[in-house]
């Protein structure tokens, strides 16, 4: 394909467009699962099978149909898998641009250094510590997942073996870093079965480097900072060569060169996508870990800057990330805005309306309400969940707005909340009258023991305080 | 039978050399395969780099290598071009605050706004008026986290001592005003106290001057005209005048009484760009383009956050593109991010200090933002405040990276 011609973008793509490919054999074969091709090419424009699915495509008897079924669905970036086996992750593999356009694959895996100076117990410390994180986020874990090693030592000797200890301690996919390719050589031999990310080759080492990643199938690294020029070429030249699986450096800059990383980042992605560029068409790795170069600044203030650059980079396009604070401040931010920019653009802000029943209540079980905002609800849930409460939760239509929003809009007001409880039908569910209400909305407190006639209990501003604030005021006094 | 089996012998031969992922390969494909179709290893071959996008290619031998035909032994130019777009549309530039000469008492003023590409791209043009911050105040007491109350603790119950804090210390480029007592559910102040209170702040300090009601919409509506007529001439904004102002029919009053006096308003409506060209549609009537602001909402890192990051994005984009109704420059609540519970909360020593947790929700939030275009944040924190404002400093030039800084990153001991 020529670079002129640029192929659809995801979202011209239409599933009539994959079913022509399809072998359509009447009557439909239902191999794939569903009732017939167009419902299979629909679930593959959405990306929800592959369409390896559909086995008789995979017969030779199709085989020129696949192949451009394969490059029609190819993504503008290129998916590129570090690690092997069940302890791989995918990396790239981006269909589109901006988020809102379609569903973001292949949330940034975000890699910790160690280096081959380091003292073996730091080492296995800074190891433990990435597997160790774990954050619960509305009932998802979320954590760190891969290990840089870098050679500061430039002996091979000690990075081999620093590699070979952290390869024995953790199945973590693994990136190995050295601009040295005698290092890079030793270090390898020892690993390469782990399938590590090879960090870097250069205007200087890159023949050497690619005999190494042709030689040990290991995806490889192009580092030309600040010049794209460079970088474009090397790419070019290093497809010539053989090497399949690219990942680009464009050079991280935190301080006064951020606009140019956050320029070429940007202009890297918008030739893959937007321009059909297939030498543009890779992973881009991103390394906050720069701002540790600059000396004589106190250590919080790197972290501090570390933190909100790596989040940056997530925002625009980075694909993979290399840092070395393990402070949680500083992570916590970055996994959670991670989990955030990869979840379903079209998803809708708003859940359902209703009651909602957790655990196992009965006539004598609390009763609560919030609003129907995801994210409030999401996390009143995971809340509630966790600390095992059997409940009643009233979910209120608020057009999808949080509770200290709809009440400042007037949209949570004592009379829809009032219709919301009546609605629900938990006056027959229970045989007290005692409602919980968020803390947030206090205000709407007297309002509603007139409307509603049921007695109100204001909850806690945080649902974390829902256990508790239970404890503490359920079952409720009798009123004296 | 015998091909299958003459094919499983050449992938155990192979195996030795080319190790277990081709293999694992190659009997996935003889799964495929082998179960109706005869095949011979030459068309095996042919299989293979079509799988191979699917499955991680196999470890190639030695004797693999040598098949391709010439390996390049010099760098193979090929130049990069940006993709470079112009776009029909600009997002109309807005002045916040007036000097003397121009009927205000503010020594700075604020253009915002005019922008003709997706923000930050640089490539295509540099941003011709960078983004600002304006400082939180609030006129009454209000419960704040620690970590913000720290830095006000002197100050809060007086909005005009704390503003002039947020423009001596914080560096604020404008300052808005949180008219909170007004709240018939809190103080019911009158909106001559509120106006009064305005006049104060803008007594105390020369920057632009937003003035945030208490979301009552019709409590707002009247402070508001209140507000408007007594800072006759300061171009300060209103903010926000809503679609339920609308409904109660009383959106038209506040717009009138905000072009009267020559001040700018914000649109604000939640994550609905429909809603905000209805809303801005509803302005036009009363209020030319140019003292129009909108406010599409600001979830918290973690509360939704990714929703408002595509909804300012897209509607920068659509604005470019030519949609009239979305050329007004945004603004975001960035302090919204205190929502969070992990910006305020105490969660076990892993997690700590949350000094720093906290600003940097805020600053995680707001940065997001900027990327996405907004061009006013409504802010709190000093540090946040600070970083998003160096930020900036840092997004608008070229030309600063030096390659060498970079360069041996790797070997750096740290």
């Amino acid at each position: 394909m020529t670079e002129r011609e640029i192929k659809k973008g995801i979202r011209e793509l239409s599933p009539l467009d994959i079913y022509k490919l399809l072998p359509k054999i009447t009557p439909p074969c239902g191999e794939c699962g569903e009732k017939n091709c167009m419902a299979f090419a629909t679930k593959v424009i959405n990306r929800e099978v592959a369409i390896e699915e559909c086995s008789p495509l995979l017969k030779e008897k199709y085989k020129g149909d696949y192949e451009k079924l394969k490059k029609l669905l190819a993504p503008a970036v290129k998916e590129v898998t570090i690690g092997a086996g069940d302890n791989s992750i995918k990396i790239g593999g981006k269909l589109v641009m901006y988020r809102h356009e379609f569903t973001y694959h292949n949330p940034t895996p975000i890699a910790i250094d160690v280096t081959d100076e380091m003292p073996e117990n730091e080492v296995m410390e800074r190891v433990k510590m990435v597997e160790g994180f774990k954050y619960n986020y509305i009932g998802r874990t979320l954590n760190l997942d891969m290990i840089a090693i870098r050679s500061t030592s430039n002996d091979p000797v000690k990075f081999k073996s620093t590699v070979k200890k952290v390869a024995e301690t953790t199945r973590l996919p693994l990136i190995l870093c050295s601009l040295n390719p005698d290092a890079m050589e030793v270090a390898l031999g020892s690993v390469y079965e782990r399938r590590p990310l090879i960090y870097a080759a250069t205007k200087d080492n890159w023949r050497k480097m690619a005999e190494l990643a042709l030689a040990y199938n290991c995806p490889l690294t192009l580092f030309a900072p600040n010049d794209l020029s460079l970088l474009r070429s090397l790419a070019n030249t290093l497809i010539k060569y053989g090497v399949k699986d690219l990942m680009f450096d464009p050079g991280t800059f935190c301080e006064d060169g951020l606009s140019e990383t956050i320029n070429n980042f940007t202009m890297i992605r918008r030739n893959a996508c937007k321009g059909g560029d297939t030498l543009l068409g890779f992973p881009i790795l991103g390394v906050p870990i720069t701002v540790w170069l600059e000396k004589d600044v106190p250590k919080e203030l790197l972290q501090w800057r570390e933190a909100y650059i790596a989040s940056m980079l997530m925002s625009r396009y980075c694909d993979i990330l290399i840092m070395h604070s393990t402070e949680g401040w500083v992570l916590l931010p970055n996994t959670i805005w991670r989990f955030n920019l990869y979840t379903d653009p079209s998803k809708p802000v708003s859940v359902e309306a209703g009651l909602k029943i957790f655990g196992k209540p009965d006539e004598n079980s609390p009763v609560m309400f919030t609003t129907n905002y995801a994210l409030t609800y999401f996390t009143v849930e995971s809340d509630i969940k966790s600390s095992g409460v059997d409940c009643y939760l009233i979910v209120v239509d608020t057009g999808g707005i949080s509770v200290e929003s709809s009440v400042a809009g007037r949209i949570l007001t004592a009379e829809t909340a009032a219709d919301a409880l009546k609605k629900s039908g938990v006056e027959e569910k229970v045989k007290h009258r005692y409602l919980i209400i968020p803390g947030l909305a206090a205000r709407l407190s007297g309002e509603m023991e007139e409307t509603t006639g049921w007695h109100i209990l204001v909850g806690p501003r945080d649902s974390s305080g829902i256990p508790a604030f239970l404890k503490d005021n359920w079952p409720p006094k009798e009123e004296g | 039978m015998k091909n299958k089996k003459g094919n499983k012998n050449e992938n155990e031969d192979a195996s030795i050399k080319i190790g277990p992922k081709l293999l694992e390969l190659l009997s996935k494909l003889g799964e495929i395969e082998l179960e109706d179709v005869e095949i011979d290893a030459g068309e095996l071959e042919i299989w293979i780099p079509a799988l191979s996008t699917v499955i991680p290619p196999p470890a190639v031998a030695p004797t693999v290598t040598k098949a391709i035909p010439e390996k390049p032994t010099e760098i193979l130019r090929a130049e990069f071009k940006p993709l470079v777009q112009t776009y029909p549309g600009r997002i109309t530039e807005v002045k916040l605050g007036a000097k003397r000469s121009e009927g205000g008492s503010r020594s700075r003023t604020l253009t915002i706004g005019g922008e003709t590409s997706p923000a930050f791209y640089l490539f295509e043009e540099v941003p011709p008026n960078p983004p600002v911050v304006s400082v939180d105040v609030f006129d009454t007491e209000i419960s704040l986290p620690r970590a913000l109350r720290t830095y006000v603790q002197d100050v809060i119950g007086d909005p005009a001592a704390w503003a002039k804090i947020a423009v001596d210390k914080f560096e604020a480029d404008a300052v808005t005003v949180h008219l909170l007592s007004t709240d018939p559910l809190i103080k019911n102040s009158s909106p001559t106290d509120a106006a009064k209170t305005i006049e104060r702040v803008l007594q105390a300090v020369d920057v632009p001057i937003i003035v945030g009601g208490c979301g009552d919409p019709k409590k707002d509506a009247e402070v508001f005209r209140k507000v408007a007529e007594v800072s006759e001439g300061e171009r300060v904004m209103l903010s926000s005048l809503t679609l339920d102002m609308a409904e109660a029919k009383i959106l038209g009053n506040v717009a009138q009484a905000a072009k009267k006096h020559g001040h700018v308003v914000l649109a604000f409506t939640s994550m609905e760009l429909n809603r905000a060209k209805e809303l801005n549609r509803r302005l036009y009537e009363f209020l030319p383009r140019e003292s129009i602001v909108m406010d599409l909402t600001t979830a918290a890192l973690g509360y939704g956050l990714e929703y408002s990051f595509s909804i300012y994005e897209r509607a920068r984009l659509a604005a470019i593109m030519g949609d009239l109704e979305l050329q007004h420059p945004t603004l975001s609540g960035s302090t919204n991010a205190w929502a969070a519970r992990e910006a305020w909360m105490k969660m076990g020593p892993e997690w700590e200090p949350r000094e720093l947790r906290g600003p940097m929700w805020e600053t995680v939030t707001a940065l997001a933002l900027l990327l996405a275009g907004v061009d006013v944040f409504m802010m709190m924190h000093p540090a946040a405040i600070r970083t998003i404002k160096e930020v900036i400093k840092n997004l608008t030039s070229l030309g600063k990276a030096k390659s060498e800084d970079i360069a041996d990153w790797v070997s750096i001991r740290l």
